[in-house]
């Protein structure tokens, strides 16, 4: 996990979800943590997309529950 | 007000009170701020809402989660339920009747931008429930947690008015304690504005004149207000301040044309006494009207002819607070609403800005030049849309 990638990560995900930048750490839960439902999911990651300039298809969300499995799945990208 | 006739004849309602009252205008938030700014001269450029904060009514998120006529939306019914007081209705028999012209046009316009721009896969997941035009009366009833009748009037400028009728109605017949009444538009885009203009509706001088002889259009503007409807007895029951009483109300269709009203105003008129026979008023009862006076020269002129053929000339006083606050399109009726609750608590009928020139064949008394005090009386009024939509109210001081 390179500090400036999810640096970049983070930033998406205090914009679009509105939360603090301390509570988005590999381990926050987008349900319970970080009060994201599932709209909110596809916009982060349509922010991402475009951030990382990357695809992700909706099938490779299922399963997708934490900060770092998404990072996970981002980085594995680049 | 009348719930419809049977084979025994016209069933009365119950009484219909108004129990609190909130608005965002362009010349003030909050009911202080636009009854001064009703009373003092047009705000000058465009007229927004200035000084709008969304995050006073909403989580930064849920804030960009919604247009802007939503959030002005919420703002108004919040404002009118805390003026309301200890308001804690059977939610079962609390509802939502909220109007828009035409909804999320903001959030409509600007990802139409980021579609072409961007293609389909940008386009925001919120999207439809932002741009809905349902979306202002669904916020408005999930933040009171209100499960009663929740619904949206669309017709144009006269949807502020009908909706403020129609939720009325549903405490008149029973079906509602209280309900919460209003009107929301943000429709000041680019797109909203170029298409004002090019249907030459704007005020190429840029001035609101209701009424006025120099009168060349409107001005677009942005807004909302809510009235909280509530039973008389449910009000008195739990020691509300009661501001006035909603009488009767009105709807006809000119069946005319898309735009322009129909000749002398026939459905217009038509729409007055409609609403007069429902208060079970005589033209004389009215003691002041407030207008719909948009400033354009065929409504006003086909307004004032309606208004001549209901209570002759020059009959009770007319204003037109459109000459401050310019033209909320949807919101419009539900500000004025507010406006007319105001006036009959205030005693005062806030003057027509921008009127100076009378028009000669608007015989009207058209109150202009300052604030006039009066006994307040029942008060008729009037808003009408594109699309040939006629709506009335009629709202008077509380009588025993």
């Amino acid at each position: 996990m390179t500090d400036a990638t999810f640096d970049k990560f983070r930033a998406c995900a205090v914009e679009v979800l509105q939360v603090p930048q301390d509570k988005v750490v590999p381990d926050a839960r987008f349900g319970d943590d970080l009060d994201a439902d599932s709209l909110d999911l596809v916009e982060l990651v349509m922010a991402l997309e475009e951030a990382f300039d990357i695809t992700v298809e909706e099938s490779e969300l299922e399963g997708i529950e934490t900060v770092g499995q998404a990072y996970d799945l981002i980085s594995a990208k680049l | 007000m009348f719930l419809g006739t049977t084979s025994e004849g016209p069933v009365r309602g119950r009484r219909v009170v108004v129990t609190g009252v909130g608005v965002v205008a362009c010349c003030g938030i909050g009911v202080d701020a636009f009854w001064d700014g009703l009373l003092g001269p047009a705000p000058e450029g465009e007229h927004r809402v200035a000084g709008f904060d969304a995050t006073a009514w909403f989580g930064p998120k849920e804030a960009r989660r919604v247009d802007r006529y939503t959030q002005f939306s919420v703002a108004a019914a919040h404002m009118a339920r805390d003026d309301a007081g200890e308001l804690t209705p059977d939610p079962d028999r609390a509802g939502v009747i909220f109007a828009t012209g035409v909804g999320g046009l903001e959030s409509l316009e600007e990802q139409s931008v980021v579609f072409q721009q961007k293609g389909p896969n940008r386009i925001s997941p919120f999207l439809i429930p932002m741009m809905m035009p349902n979306a202002g009366a669904a916020t408005v009833s999930m933040r009171a947690g209100w499960h009663g009748p929740c619904e949206t009037i669309t017709t144009a400028c006269a949807a502020g008015t009908h909706a403020v009728g129609a939720a009325a109605r549903l405490v008149a017949g029973g079906r509602c304690d209280v309900v919460v009444g209003g009107g929301s538009e943000a429709a000041m885009t680019p797109l909203g504005i170029a298409a004002f203009t090019n249907m030459t509706a704007l005020s190429s001088e840029g001035v609101s004149r209701p009424f006025d002889a120099r009168r060349d259009g409107f001005i677009v503007a942005e807004g909302a207000a809510a009235l909280v409807l509530e039973d008389l007895d449910h009000a008195r029951r739990r020691g509300a301040r009661i501001y006035a009483e909603v009488v009767g109300a009105a709807s006809t269709a000119d069946a005319h044309h898309i735009t322009a009203p129909a000749p002398g105003g026939s459905g217009a008129a038509t729409c007055m006494e409609l609403a007069l026979a429902d208060a079970e008023l005589a033209p004389e009862a009215v003691g002041h009207i407030n207008a719909h006076g948009t400033s354009t020269p065929l409504n006003d002129l086909a307004e004032a002819q309606a208004i001549a053929k209901v209570f002759g000339t020059p009959g009770p006083p007319v204003t037109s607070i459109k000459g401050v606050t310019g033209h909320a399109l949807g919101g419009a009726g539900a500000i004025e609403a507010v406006s007319v609750v105001l006036s009959i608590d205030r005693e005062l009928i806030p003057p027509t800005a921008g009127y100076g020139e009378p028009d000669p064949e608007i015989p009207l008394d058209v109150v202009h030049g300052g604030p006039r005090s009066w006994e307040p009386a029942p008060v008729l009024s009037n808003s009408f849309g594109f699309g040939g939509h006629n709506g009335c109210l009629v709202i008077a001081p509380v009588r025993d």
